[in-house]
């Protein structure tokens, strides 16, 4: 089945791994701007990663006939020094018009602090001023639910928000009613240790319908596993479930998603492809 | 396509997967007991106590209530707090 990884770091990848998600049929996926795993010094930083996620990545996956997609921003775990956060904001909208950018992201909460909670809203702002969508990293383990809800009230609180351009990630039993509820789209990051396992993910599916859920991979440097999507198709076919219900999750509502980005240039496989296998 | 896969009850499906993991928080409390610097004082001994303890209500969100025990409070007033 074809699908597409909406949240993976290929920059931190080999590219073995691109031959792998060709071959398990990923035919596009999206990178959003993250932490390195250290703090970048100087905005120059970002502007290096930046041209890095816009040109040099999306052309190593077209070796693979994979196509990439980006957000930009600075992340959540480098707002504490807010000069900088805001330096890199202003650096931004240099990059917003090149081929395959889909919005600010990852943007949101790490630990909850107060200068991560202003970082927040001036992405926000930059993002509803250049007109992009957003993508959002909701914070690990025990803030999690305290981050997620202080998101939501971000964001609900501004009435320039459309919420069905708004992916709010990484959600678990505990966070993903809110974000549906509120009419925002709701990304489960399959990962082997912290949030979600495939099992669970199809428990939410199964619980409260396929309608603006994605699934993804989140690959990175840590431990993780880019093949994690094709896991939840295992799942959700060892279950029983239809292959029509499998492909709206994983191909159909991320085009759905990114569809309204104008830098979604997409080309989808050949219609008979993509029923072939159903 | 129909799935190929044998049709299976969730207990079929689970029963195996389930008494391997209660295996493994059986034997990792073993250890945590074993070792020499174990205190029962640390309160992440208490969460752990207390999550195993609520995989025994009888009603299907044990999920969400297992990581709501893990997780901090959210405060409605946090923005007035902090002045954002």
């Amino acid at each position: 089945m074809y699908y597409l990884d909406p949240h993976i770091h290929m920059v931190s990848r080999t590219t073995d791994d691109y031959e792998t998600l060709a071959k398990m049929g990923c035919i596009a996926l999206s990178e959003p701007a993250f932490w390195a795993g250290y703090d970048r010094g100087s905005v120059d930083g970002f502007r290096d990663y930046f041209e890095q996620l816009t040109s040099f990545e999306a052309q190593r996956a077209a070796q693979y006939g994979i196509q990439h997609y980006t957000w930009l921003c600075i992340n959540a775990k480098e707002a504490e020094n807010v000069d900088l956060s805001r330096e890199v904001i202003a650096m931004i909208p240099e990059f917003l018009d090149r081929p395959g950018v889909l919005g600010i992201g990852e943007i949101g909460l790490n630990k909850n602090t107060r200068n991560e909670a202003t970082v927040f809203l001036e992405h926000v702002d930059l993002a509803m001023k250049t007109d992009e969508q957003i993508l959002i990293h909701t914070p690990h383990l025990e803030d999690k639910f305290q981050g997620t809800r202080m998101i939501l009230d971000m964001l609900t609180d501004d009435g320039r928000i459309d919420r069905s351009r708004v992916l709010i990630d990484h959600v678990e039993e505990h966070t993903v009613r809110p974000v549906l509820e509120a009419g925002f789209w709701a990304g489960m990051t399959l990962y082997p240790v912290s949030k979600c396992t495939p099992a669970r993910a199809v428990d939410i599916v199964e619980m409260y319908g396929p309608e603006r859920l994605l699934v993804n991979s989140a690959g990175d440097w840590g431990p993780s596993k880019p093949t994690a999507v094709p896991d939840f198709i295992m799942e959700m076919r060892r279950r029983g479930h239809a292959e029509t219900l499998i492909r709206q999750v994983v191909y159909e509502n991320p085009v759905e998603f990114f569809s309204q980005s104008r830098g979604f240039v997409f080309s989808p496989p050949e219609v008979g492809e993509l029923s072939a296998l159903d | 396509m129909a799935s190929n896969f044998p049709p299976t009850t969730p207990l079929e499906r689970e029963y195996l997967p389930v008494r391997a993991k209660i295996l493994e928080i059986a034997s990792a409390l073993d250890r945590i007991q074993r070792s020499a610097d174990h205190t029962e004082d640390d309160p992440r001994w208490d969460q752990l106590q207390a999550g195993i303890n609520l995989l025994f209500a009888d009603q299907p969100q044990r999920a969400e209530h297992v990581q709501l025990m893990f997780s901090r409070p959210y405060d409605p007033q946090w923005r007035q707090q902090f002045d954002v």
